[in-house]
């Protein structure tokens, strides 16, 4: 059957099990978006209100589905607008299909109106990508584009289609395998390396006196949630885990520790600084996470399994790094270890969480008439039960959300980890909007953050999105400030925000418009938001100069962290070494 | 089993040379180059040519292991989806060969018999001759070519080409025949295995 390269590029994505694409039409894409008419029941297009919201969008689909998002956009502009989402699909190992439309084939190189050299300006931001300029390429390519996206550590991928390629037709025939000759998803290691590896890791973990796991997103990519947990159970070894290992394993396990780095709980630091055995599991050290490197677990011992080879030994050095899916690697190295309790190792990880508790800011007495953020995340934790699928920005409310909500739901934070995206949270919950129909959502986002993503509004009014969104609303960019404050004497240049009526914004979008400035009204409006059915905004007017802490200062060791003073409101800190 | 990383720095502190088959197609080039851009990859030379294989280019490239771990080089290059297979040389067996072309000013004939003699003791040919200069073609290591630019620079050195290093190990192995592309199902997408990613409460 003859097929335009759009029909086929529509036919190739369905093929793939696609069902909803982020987009936005123009140019040199039209020919697909003319295509589309024939397939809209098959395929829900939703039309976002910037490019660079659809390529996030796409991201959050996938971080909740684990399944491909995929977003659309024009060339030139509609292009370069995706870039953003796709280096935060990119950082944060994300499976996300971008597809773009190139000008006509005969006029690429020509500077021709939006002309844009897609696939170089895309080249670091993803980890593959393609310039379609046949029609016959598409099939194959959509088929190698996916999975490239979802294998091994899975990223973002471009095909940039020129306008021709989409208008021609040609024979379609549905590709049902791909050939990649440089291509595997995992480097494989030398077979009879690993059993000695195992080994090696094992005795490490038999021997060790105090030991610390640390769990990464490539537990969640690889599946591995109940390897984990068994291995947790079986070793008796404590967890830390990263910001996007947040939910690979409950928060109410008495072993997990909960997130570590820069503004991890004291006590998680403190145990990884006094480790003697490191057990990194899908994760890279981020610089976030380890501090200063030289200082860093001066006295353990590594045991490094990736999926990417290139991962191990790039930041701290193995003594045993072992490439594979975690799930295998635990799954073989569970015989293999012994059962054990870590009671000594325990009571002394204890006695520093009770030292962190007394630092905490809701263990201090709070005047009335203030409201802080931890309260508010605290709120609608309390309020949901822990039953909501969370997406937040970037920032001061991201980290609270990490320390005052408690995750006991796989998957259930989608955050932006390793670009730092503001903007993420509003559109990441249109996408997982999609990816779990029945969940409650609330998009957690900053005053700074929410007003990068306000044209979205109409998106979610349009589509009927029912998200619950919370700003956290402290009339600064809040931690740009905090670092103002602690980095640089007080000097405020370019954080103080005005902010517009978000109530009355959100009535303009037809969107119901919430604001609490006390604890009780925070209760009041989450239960309000809770009981609509549709989406609400949610502004809550907190203290505008609280500090995340603690916090390890950068260049600073992960155990050298500033601290708020016990019993000490407002801006008292101290450095704790 | 446990690396020492003391010796292991140690050991690393020399250039080592990669050698990566990709696949000849547009951009290929540009993806290696962007990588050890992005990477802040110190590389001291990158030699591109075709294979009997005419889908196949192959690429000698010597990273400077004191700056950069040759492994990671390594690991980063072999995750380009184009780049069929990457061996590290240093540490076996290799021919190991750089060409280059040296223009040398000359004018009297006396001069001429010199440089001929030079570029006979390094095995060198002469390949163009004008009224002023000699093209000379020597082929060896990077030692032996820099000893012959050292001795021809009291003549006037006008011009120097080098195609920096190429490489190929020695005996009978092969490289990227364990790289024959296996063939990969992707459809029907398989939306049970998602279904485990789900999102439900901790068992």
């Amino acid at each position: 059957m003859k097929l335009t390269g759009a029909q086929i590029l529509w036919e190739s994505l369905i093929q793939q099990g696609v069902e909803v694409v982020f987009g936005y039409p123009g140019g040199a894409i039209l020919p697909t978006y003319d295509a589309l008419y024939d397939y809209r029941d098959r395929v829900h297009h939703v039309l976002v209100r910037h490019e660079e919201n659809a390529a996030l969008a796409a991201d959050g689909y996938a971080r909740a589905s684990g399944k491909v998002g995929v977003c659309m956009a024009t060339s030139g502009p509609g292009a370069t607008n995706l870039v953003t989402g796709l280096a935060n699909a990119m950082m944060d190992s994300s499976p996300v299909v971008a597809i773009t439309g190139q000008v006509a084939s005969h006029l690429v190189g020509s500077d021709a109106f939006q002309e844009t050299d897609v696939t170089g300006v895309t080249l670091p931001v993803t980890k593959h990508n393609y310039l379609v300029m046949s029609v016959n390429e598409i099939a194959q390519v959509v088929a190698e584009a996916f999975y490239i996206a979802r294998s091994g550590r899975p990223g973002p991928v471009l095909i940039d289609i020129c306008k021709d390629a989409q208008q021609k037709s040609t024979e379609y025939t549905p590709v049902t395998s791909v050939r990649l000759r440089g291509y595997r998803a995992i480097k494989p290691m030398r077979r009879q390396d690993m059993p000695a590896l195992l080994r090696a890791a094992a005795e490490l973990i038999d021997n060790a006196k105090r030991p610390i796991i640390l769990a990464g997103q490539g537990i969640k990519h690889g599946k591995a949630h109940e390897e984990l947990c068994e291995f947790v159970n079986k070793t008796g070894i404590p967890v830390a885990t990263t910001l996007l290992g947040i939910g690979v394993i409950s928060e109410d396990h008495p072993l997990n520790l909960r997130m570590m780095g820069m503004h991890g709980e004291a006590y998680v630091n403190q145990a990884i600084a006094n480790a003697d055995l490191l057990i990194a599991l899908g994760m890279r050290f981020d610089d976030r996470v380890t501090g200063n490197l030289s200082q860093y677990a001066k006295n353990a011992r590594v045991i490094h399994v990736d999926i990417d080879a290139a991962e191990i030994n790039k930041n701290v050095p193995a003594d045993v790094g072992i490439v594979g899916s975690v799930k295998d690697v635990l799954r073989d190295l569970i015989p293999l270890v012994a059962k054990r309790t870590h009671d000594n190792w325990m009571a002394q990880i204890n006695e520093w969480r009770m030292d962190t508790q007394m630092h905490d800011v809701m263990n201090q007495p709070l005047p009335d008439n203030l409201l802080l953020a931890p309260q508010v995340i605290r709120a609608i934790w309390e309020a949901t039960g822990g039953n909501c699928t969370i997406t937040t920005d970037v920032g001061q409310h991201q980290m609270w959300e990490t320390q005052y909500f408690q995750h006991t739901r796989r998957n259930q934070l989608l955050t932006s980890g390793g670009l730092g995206t503001m903007g993420f949270a509003v559109p990441a919950a249109i996408g997982a909007r999609f990816a779990r129909p029945n969940e409650e959502i609330w998009a957690i986002a900053g005053d700074g953050g929410f007003q990068m993503s306000i044209p979205e509004l109409a998106t979610i009014r349009q589509e009927g999105l029912n998200i619950k969104m919370a700003i956290i609303n402290n009339n600064y960019l809040g931690m740009v400030r905090q670092w103002q404050e602690l980095m640089h004497d007080r000097r405020y240049s370019a954080t103080q925000m005005w902010t517009p009526d978000f109530q009355k914004l959100a009535e303009a979008y037809g969107i119901l418009g919430l604001r609490a400035t006390t604890l009780d009204e925070t209760r009041e409006i989450i239960a309000k938001a809770r009981a609509h059915d549709g989406p609400v905004v949610c502004e809550f007017v907190v203290e505008n100069e609280t500090n995340v802490f603690p916090m390890v200062m950068p260049g600073k060791a992960l155990n050298e962290m500033v601290r708020r003073q016990p019993a000490a409101l407002g801006t008292g800190f101290e450095t704790v070494k | 089993m446990l690396i020492d990383h003391a010796a292991a720095a140690r050991q690393n502190k020399q250039k080592h040379t990669l050698v990566a088959l990709v696949e000849n197609k547009p951009g290929v080039l540009n993806r290696v180059a962007s990588l050890f851009r992005r990477r802040n990859y110190n590389i001291d030379s990158l030699a591109v040519g075709t294979t009997d294989d005419p889908a196949v280019s192959r690429m000698t490239i010597v990273v400077d292991a004191s700056k950069t771990s040759a492994a990671l080089v390594e690991s980063n290059l072999y995750k380009l989806v184009n780049v069929i297979d990457v061996q590290d040389l240093t540490n076996v067996p290799a021919v190991i060969r750089e060409m280059a072309l040296i223009k040398v000013r000359t004018n009297d004939a006396q001069q001429r018999g010199e440089i001929k003699q030079i570029a006979d003791m390094y095995k060198s040919d002469v390949v163009d001759l004008s009224k002023d200069s000699i093209i000379l073609e020597v082929t060896g290591d990077e030692t032996k070519i820099d000893a012959m630019l050292n001795v021809l620079s009291e003549y006037g050195i006008m011009e120097v080409v080098r195609t920096g290093r190429i490489a190929m190990g020695r005996g009978a192995t092969r490289m990227a025949q364990k790289h024959e592309a296996t063939e990969v199902s992707v459809v029907p997408f398989d939306n049970a295995v998602v279904g485990q990613n789900g999102h439900g409460r901790h068992t």
